[in-house]
């Protein structure tokens, strides 16, 4: 028995296929020696500016440690704040991964994927929508600091 | 002084690798998988001893990128398997980075509470 293949089908694979190498042609390319200069010179600064706070920290007599997890708090503090009065979205337009990559990028996908969700209340809607990015971010950081902590058991054992 | 100059240098360096992936790998990496692959990155190189050297160098400039964050967990976690064994690796990660877990749940939370997104 012949089989023939279904046309319609067959169009719509071509016609997916065309429209890929279209996009591909006409997509516009990213800037990409821009884009990695101000992602480096953004994110450049964004970590001088904590190692400026940790060294203050230091000069005060903070303990290494210390000096370290207060850095974050302030840096978490600046994103939220940056994020909520509009300024850090702006900024990451021109920065890119400059933006996102340090800590006050993770503060800022906290809130501004939380400050969408109002109208679902602030249990269920902020409260729950916090966690969109940070969650996996956080089960991804923990899941292998426990897998590597239980291999150093089983090694030193 | 000097340790400013190399913080931005080698925090620099983090965000341009960043800014590569997203820039020439397909265009679904969004800044939540930089972000996931970031902290797991930081983990690991962690857990090989191959991010204490970058946060000796450049300081706040490998401690302040999510990586530095995955550093923190895992150098918690092998502290606290030191001291108490396998509890330890289910409490050292937490309590090592209590402080910038809880920070960001407050401050994001309180800052989505009290600001509204501009249109």
């Amino acid at each position: 028995m012949l089989t023939t293949p279904d046309p319609a089908n067959q169009l719509k694979k071509i016609e997916i296929e065309d429209y890929e190498t279209l996009v591909q042609q006409v997509k516009p390319k990213p800037p990409l020696l821009k884009n990695s200069f101000w992602a480096f010179v953004v994110g450049g600064v964004i970590c001088m500016l904590a190692q400026a706070i940790q060294n203050y920290l230091l000069s005060k007599g903070a303990g290494k440690t210390d000096a370290a997890s207060w850095t974050s708090v302030i840096m978490i503090f600046l994103g939220a704040l940056l994020t909520g009065i509009g300024v850090y979205n702006e900024l990451g337009k021109i920065a890119g991964a400059g933006s996102i990559v340090p800590i006050t990028g993770f503060s800022n996908a906290i809130v501004a994927s939380a400050m969408e969700f109002k109208r679902e209340g602030y249990i269920f809607g902020v409260g729950a929508r916090i966690f969109s990015v940070a969650g996996p971010t956080l089960v991804f950081g923990f899941v292998i600091a426990v897998l590597i902590g239980a291999i150093k058991v089983f090694i030193s054992s | 002084m000097i340790s400013l100059y190399m913080a931005f240098l080698i925090g620099g360096a983090f965000c341009l690798i960043g800014q590569l992936i997203m820039d020439l790998t397909k265009p679904d990496v969004t800044p939540g998988h930089i972000l996931v692959g970031y902290i797991s990155v930081g983990a690991i190189l962690s857990g090989l001893g191959l991010y204490e050297p970058l946060v000796k160098i450049g300081g706040a400039g490998a401690s302040i990128p999510l990586s530095g964050f995955g550093h923190v967990l895992t150098q918690g976690t092998l502290k606290a398997v030191e001291e108490k064994g396998l509890l330890g690796a289910f409490s050292g990660g937490v309590e090592a980075a209590a402080a910038g877990i809880t920070a960001a749940i407050v401050f994001g939370y309180l800052a989505a509470v009290i600001f509204n997104p501009k249109e």
